[in-house]
């Protein structure tokens, strides 16, 4: 009865949402208020019905209801009680439904968060929010239905969850991924409703910009729990494998990117409005590729959903319509778009435009390799693997020439900065930097290392640019203290996540460089050396879990003859499906990372097993959280937050208040 | 992408998905853990390479390195052998070639068919740049005329907005 009750309450939301996404378009074409104010009361009992069957589906879960078909097929009595609440995401239908939860969500937040915005305006966001949900919620009615029962009888117990989602990294990567994703079907909405209203000025921007650095932190967020768990959990040691189902989000973060620079030309200067808005809907149609690849089955990989033609249709369906729409209502609107300042080859503009530009590039080369091989086989009927070696080759030195335009642009100027003023401002960053970065590595290590150099150099150039930026915008302060007070919060954000760039870079590449492993056989009190470290096998002894039975192994690690501390591989075997897995142990440090997976006993007591050193990896993950604090910070800086007067409202649609001189961060209008 | 080539694009993939699946489902990437001697260092860093950049291709997609298969850890034994043997990288590379075509190269090598992968991204580069010469110049073209400030002008401005910033803040 209760899965029922969610499958009608599915219904009943869809029929909310096709309300949502008309009257209050209709309302804000026509200048009918009550049709308007529908949207907000609309939103929320879209997201009561849509909270309702996700909480009902949870609960089929929690009492092992195996009649319910997705239940059965990802489930099982003896699975943890937390795997049994969050294994609702744990195939396709599901998940889909987080992500239509999320939407509502999200679509609560605007409602809730809008009122200095005006009630047309809101009405149109929310109104094309509900188009979508219209298109989610009847895709997962017609082909996805999480209710279905199993017929005629329910089974005696399920399938179980699959192993590798047994973990914690299961129950925080996915919803966070999604959030962050859901979140830039937000600012599309934002973007399309500028378009419908004709407004697209630079308050339009300034309520778009905290929604899209939300969207953004969150985003970024998602994919590096994603990359955590990918490196504890898979245990081959790599926290990246340009998957095709992990590059959609990485192609949605390069545009978000792009997205959240670009809005902040048109907030300060009333430029690249068309750019802007064409980013917003990129970064949305990423965000649908990435559900299109995994949940179409077109791309092998290896974490996809099942396989079913007929959903990849429906969701390409949805693909084409949103964006066709978008790119169309785009097309129409052109005129509107138009900036009306100029500005100098060596400028702020251009300097933001040369990001987009490598940003925007670098997920092109992306989806190219993520859908080439698609193509390739539909040209030449043969197969072709693309992987990390091609990825890395392009990828790595766009990053390099985003890092260097990185730490001119703050410190250059709206409209016209002089090569002078710019090279004088830099010289000592740029050479301490290059200085700096030949000696680092040589001093550390012993050795010259081209890669650590250009590592360390990009890194440093990054914080020295930022350090100098920083000096200069406190210049006229009597003391650091208050020049550190006068900086608005979105400075610091600004400032944050570009230190955030830095500590990746560092982190990626370093781990790359630096990383050391061994594939060894030991006996029981048999030991190995690697790096300055030494891992002695103690032995092995049976355990037993919840759900699974297996066996783990004493490694005791020692520096310098001095006992550092026990580790504790596993290897599992799950009872319910019988997949063995393996579970590595890992020891993190700020430093680097020990990290050892145990293969499998070879006789007399001996296992295989591999050793890794991996220096710096934690950087990797650091970065990504700077990077996401820094958006977050910048989300919440107060003008953002003020309830604007009409004053102020015409002041910042006239061509003076854009022509502000500070950072991006700018002064408060 | 019209529906009637992305149908042709699954009536060319389901098949071979199919099969994939099939033939062996239960290699999914978990930590492979195999014992190889080397007699020199740079040729465990050549093994480690060259398993990196060969796809296993019996698995969904990982590299014979992140694979714990059967067929992926006799390919690993393979260029174990190969190596230690004394064999060039292109030469392994063409022995792999030999039997599994170009879909075992995680790195796909240039031929006329992969032109656009390789070239691409510097295309996609050019084109960039042109469309932001073009913003531009059509920015300049439709801007209404505004005195430029040459620096010392800047800076004055400069200091009179964070003069503003701090009456406001003492506000």
């Amino acid at each position: 009865m209760l899965p029922e009750l969610g499958h009608f309450s599915l219904i009943l939301a869809l029929c909310l949402c096709a309300l949502l996404g008309t009257l209050p378009l209709l309302g804000a074409a026509r200048g009918n208020t009550q049709f308007m104010g529908l949207a907000r009361p609309l939103v929320a009992g879209v997201f009561v019905f849509i909270g309702l069957a996700y909480a009902l589906l949870t609960y089929s879960f929690a009492v092992d209801d195996f009649s319910v078909t997705y239940v059965q097929q990802h489930s099982n009595s003896l699975l943890p009680l937390r795997y049994k609440l969050t294994a609702v995401w744990g195939g396709h239908e599901g998940s889909f439904l987080l992500w239509t939860f999320m939407l509502a969500g999200w679509m609560l937040t605007v409602a809730l968060f809008s009122r200095t915005m005006p009630l047309a305006f809101v009405a149109r966001v929310l109104g094309v929010l509900g188009l979508l949900s219209v298109g989610y919620l009847m895709f997962m009615l017609a082909t996805s239905n999480p209710f279905d029962r199993l017929v005629p009888l329910p089974a005696a117990d399920g399938v179980d969850l699959n192993s590798a989602l047994q973990d914690f990294g299961f129950i925080v990567h996915p919803p966070t991924l999604y959030m962050g994703y859901v979140g830039f079907s937000v600012v599309f909405a934002f973007a399309m409703a500028a378009l419908l209203s004709g407004r697209l000025d630079a308050a339009w921007a300034r309520w778009c910009r905290p929604w899209a650095n939300v969207a953004w932190a969150i985003l970024t967020i998602g994919i590096a729990l994603g990359s955590w768990w990918a490196y504890y959990e898979l245990g081959w040691g790599g926290w990246w494998a340009w998957d095709p189902v992990e590059n959609p989000p990485l192609i949605t973060w390069l545009f978000g990117t792009a997205l959240i620079h670009s809005l902040a030309v048109t907030e300060k200067r009333g430029i690249f409005k068309s750019w802007t808005v064409m980013l917003a809907i990129l970064a949305f149609a990423g965000s649908l590729l990435g559900t299109f690849i995994t949940r179409s089955g077109l791309l092998t990989s290896v974490h996809a959903f099942a396989t079913d033609p007929e959903r990849g249709i429906f969701i390409l369906g949805i693909l084409v319509l949103s964006i066709g729409g978008a790119l169309l209502l785009f097309a129409l609107r052109a005129p509107l778009l138009r900036g009306r300042f100029s500005f100098g080859l060596l400028s702020r503009e251009m300097l933001l435009l040369v990001n987009n530009l490598i940003l925007v590039v670098s997920a092109a080369s992306v989806f190219l390799g993520t859908l080439f091989p698609m193509v390739y086989q539909a040209i030449t009927d043969d197969l072709i693997s693309i992987g990390p070696p091609y990825f890395n080759a392009i990828f790595v030195p766009l990053m390099a020439l985003l890092v260097l335009a990185l730490g001119v642009g703050p410190l250059s100027r709206w409209k016209k900065t002089s090569g002078n003023f710019l090279s004088r401002q830099l010289a000592l960053a740029a050479l301490a930097s290059l200085i700096l970065g030949v000696i680092l590595p040589l001093l550390v290590t012993g050795a010259m290392s081209v890669g650590a150099s250009i590592t360390a150099a990009l890194a440093l150039w990054i914080v020295f640019s930022g350090l100098k930026d920083a000096r200069n915008k406190m210049a006229n302060k009597k003391s650091i203290a208050a020049g550190l007070r006068s900086l608005p919060m979105s400075y610091y954000g600004m400032q944050l996540a570009h230190l955030g760039v830095a500590v990746l870079l560092t982190g990626a590449a370093l781990t790359t460089l630096y990383s050391q492993e061994k594939s060894v056989l030991l006996g029981v009190g048999e030991s190995i050396d690697l790096g300055s470290y030494e891992f002695e096998f103690q032995g092995a002894k049976p355990i037993t879990g919840p759900n699974f039975r297996g066996m783990e192994a004493t490694i005791a690690v020692r520096r310098d003859g001095e006992s550092l501390r026990d580790l504790y591989p596993e290897r599992r075997v799950y009872l319910a499906s019988g997949t063995p897995s393996t579970e590595m142990a890992i020891d993190a440090g700020f430093w680097r990372d020990l990290f050892v997976t145990l293969g499998e006993e070879r006789g007399d007591g001996a296992w295989s097993m591999t050793i890794y050193v991996k220096p710096f990896v934690r950087w990797v993950w650091l970065g990504t959280l700077l990077m996401c604090f820094g958006g977050l910070l910048a989300a919440a800086d107060k003008r953002y937050r003020r309830v604007r007067e009409s004053r102020a409202e015409a002041a910042v649609t006239e061509p003076s208040a854009a022509r502000s001189v500070d950072g991006i961060a700018g002064v408060r209008v | 992408m019209s529906i009637c080539a992305f149908n042709r694009v699954l009536v060319a993939i389901v098949p071979l998905a199919l099969m994939l699946l099939l033939s062996l489902s239960a290699e999914i990437a978990q930590g492979q853990v195999d014992t190889f001697e080397f007699d020199t260092p740079e040729q465990q860093q050549r093994f480690r390479r060259l398993s990196d950049e060969f796809r296993c291709p019996m698995c969904q997609n990982t590299s014979l390195s992140g694979s714990t298969g059967g067929v992926a850890e006799d390919l690993r034994r393979e260029v174990h052998r190969m190596i230690v043997e004394g064999l060039t990288d292109a030469e392994i590379e063409q022995f792999m070639f030999e039997r599994y075509g170009d879909f075992i190269f995680y790195k796909p090598r240039l031929t006329r068919e992969t032109l656009l992968l390789w070239f691409g991204p510097l295309l996609f580069l050019g084109l960039g740049g042109f469309v932001v010469v073009r913003i531009w110049r059509n920015a300049q073209n439709n801007a209404p005329e505004i005195g430029e400030l040459d620096d010392a002008e800047q800076r004055r401005l400069e200091r009179l907005a964070a003069e503003t910033t701090r009456l406001k803040d003492r506000s």
